[in-house]
């Protein structure tokens, strides 16, 4: 991986403006010639990029454990159903409310959490989404639709221009997820972002140094989880079907491994990571059964060649290159 | 009357809770690695433990209760090598790459065991055979009974946990388990094969889930491939709810967690009693982070 990176430095030389341009309009022109069913996966690939971008904030700019992300998706994706079916609110209106009800989740759910150490942390991410799981299926209120679920929402309507097939929703998405690029590029590099890394790095020096540790992580959580409720939105529109499997600990542990697998805290490395998690295991499923066996050993065999992740950011990489060596003398950080 | 009924079902509960979160523990205790296929080890021990009864019962053609001792001694023995083969291949090459990369090492593994029992045992529910485990029970005063499975379980749980606890504070290997667990680096200056320490736990804990594996589904007759995921996940909050790392910690949380449960599906609602564990849970955390038995650890500057 390194080599090929080294030696692709000519294309280094082209703008990056091209770059960007050129890539856009391939993911715009590569649905034309495919099927329905590529399409589809095309879809499915850009909005788990979304996903995975979404996580990438909690678990790769702020360094914490979040394994129950799926929750948010999930509540973003209720939420538009709920509004469009019972109070009849058009997709395109609820988006706002996809967005809010999850990060106000977030926030209610995490302040008084934010104090657990990483595993802990985790622990309580994992049991928060198992919690939604549930108050799904068992239809709190009556209006969740218990284990089935709620169907029959209705199609999003753009300009008169009812969404239905496939490559509307793909482009609905790839709007959304250029969006969500040009958002994290701009976040990783302002203050918020930076504080970020410096929590993630070390939390008692950036405290010393000024950063009200509590709010960085508070944002990162909210922030991330209100992105995650866009993709639910998302998901509700094309499938008009949605079931509390969204919440599921699968879920939540996939997009995890799109962040970790290509690389933590890097934009281009959730592109990867969901190559390798989502859209490869859908191309094989003739496979069937025996897919998830190859996954599993790919993400093993990923994390023991390239423990940073696929295509990490510079900054992940030389961590943990770098201080291989003297690493292996050091204890296992207990502090996490 | 119903209140002492619950609570011996929960303490049974409870003590396969324990067992399993002893595995979870005790590899968090030595590597701080959530060991996330240590909970389809634990189902492995069940699928075994089939294979093995039905293998035992062809060969002696009469059903008595007896084969299953040598079967769960060699169960015990397979998952134990299981899961230090597991700790070579996936997390050892990583011990220095941070803590993220051992986590997706271990949830690719939990992958691959249970996609492998998936294709080798099927997707449907597998039953044990019939009539071999002891039915019947004791009826204590006031209508309060206990099976004699019950009464075999809790002894063999209890039993596996007493030795287990004596084996860490009594013996020269335990202790040098605890050392590696507060300490690499001192443990090695003190001339501890911290490797070795590492491999030791790699035996115990999942030797430890799958004789679990194989009693829970003793229990309750019947299982699936998904029994790893859903159970191994409540015995990790069990770990997490005593104080991970800590091993009287995880029989406590074992047990809490089995007690609160069984009374919450008992006197509010069977539907609501995950939720009722995981808000316990959540709670518990928020007043002690560090869980209940759990010792507070100084940050480092």
């Amino acid at each position: 991986m390194d080599k090929i990176r080294d030696g692709l430095a000519p294309l280094r030389k082209v703008p990056a403006l091209w770059w960007q341009v050129g890539l856009l309009a391939a993911a715009i022109l590569v649905p034309i010639p495919l099927g329905d069913y590529y399409r589809s996966v095309l879809w499915r690939t850009a909005l788990y990029i979304i996903l995975g971008l979404s996580l990438n904030i909690i678990v790769g700019y702020a360094g914490m454990f979040q394994l129950g992300h799926a929750a948010f998706y999930a509540l973003g994706a209720y939420t538009a159903a709920i509004l469009n079916l019972y109070l009849g609110v058009p997709l395109l209106l609820s988006l706002p409310l996809s967005i809010i009800i999850p990060g106000l989740f977030a926030y209610i759910i995490t302040r008084p959490i934010l104090h657990l150490r990483g595993d802990y942390l985790c622990i309580v991410t994992i049991a928060f989404g198992e919690v939604v799981r549930l108050v799904l299926v068992n239809n709190l209120f009556g209006i969740t639709g218990g284990a089935n679920g709620l169907s029959s929402i209705d199609r999003p309507e753009l300009f008169g221009l009812v969404l239905r097939a496939p490559i509307y929703h793909y482009y609905v998405v790839l709007f959304f997820l250029v969006l969500t690029i040009f958002a994290m590029r701009r976040l990783e590099h302002s203050r918020l972002g930076r504080a970020w890394m410096y929590v993630r790095e070390d939390q008692v020096a950036a405290e010393a140094m000024g950063i009200d540790t509590t709010h960085a992580k508070l944002l990162a959580f909210v922030l991330g989880s209100s992105w995650a409720g866009l993709a639910g939105w998302l998901y509700a529109g094309k499938l008009t079907v949605i079931s509390p499997d969204l919440s599921k600990f699968l879920e939540s542990v996939i997009m995890f491994c799109i962040v970790v697998l290509g690389g933590t805290g890097s934009i281009p490395g959730a592109f990867v990571g969901t190559l390798g998690m989502v859209t490869l295991p859908e191309l094989f499923r003739p496979l069937k059964a025996w897919r998830d066996a190859w996954v599993g050993v790919s993400m093993v065999v990923m994390m023991v060649l390239r423990p940073e992740g696929l295509w990490p950011s510079r900054r992940v990489q030389m961590e943990i290159r770098g201080e291989k060596e003297e690493a292996l003398a050091a204890p296992v950080n207990p502090a996490g | 009357m119903q209140f002492i009924q619950q609570m011996i079902n929960g303490i049974t509960i409870g003590a396969f809770y324990s067992l399993v979160a002893l595995g979870y523990t005790m590899v968090y205790g030595v590597l701080k690695l959530i060991n996330f296929a240590h909970g389809d080890l634990f189902m492995w021990g069940a699928y075994l433990g089939l294979t093995g009864l039905n293998v035992a019962l062809g060969l002696l053609a009469n059903d008595t209760p007896w084969v299953i001792l040598p079967v769960i001694i060699l169960v015990m023995i397979t998952v134990a090598l299981g899961g230090v083969l597991v700790d070579r291949v996936a997390y050892k090459p990583l011990r220095s790459a941070g803590r993220l990369a051992p986590v997706i090492s271990a949830l690719g593994v939990a992958f691959i065991l249970q996609s492998l029992a998936r294709n080798l045992y099927g997707a449907s529910w597998r039953t044990y055979p019939h009539g071999i485990t002891p039915s019947g029970g004791i009826v204590l005063a006031g209508g309060v009974r206990i099976g004699i499975m019950q009464i075999i379980v809790l002894v063999a749980c209890f039993l596996l946990m007493g030795a287990l606890y004596l084996f860490t504070q009594r013996t020269r290997l335990g202790t040098a388990m605890r050392a590696v667990s507060l300490d690499h680096d001192t443990s090695r200056l003190m001339g501890i094969n911290v490797d070795r320490i590492i491999a030791v736990v790699f035996l115990i804990g999942p030797g430890l889930g799958g004789v679990a594996g194989m009693i829970v589904a003793l229990y309750y007759g019947s299982f699936d491939f998904t029994l790893g995921w859903t159970f191994g996940l409540k015995a990790f909050i069990a770990a997490i709810l005593g104080g991970i790392g800590n091993i009287p910690g995880a029989m406590l949380g074992g047990m809490m967690l089995g007690i609160i449960e069984t009374l919450g599906s008992g006197y509010l609602s069977p539907q609501w009693k995950d939720v009722i564990a995981y808000a316990i849970l959540i709670i518990i955390l928020i007043f002690r982070p560090t869980g209940l038995l759990g010792e507070r650890v100084a940050e480092k500057v």
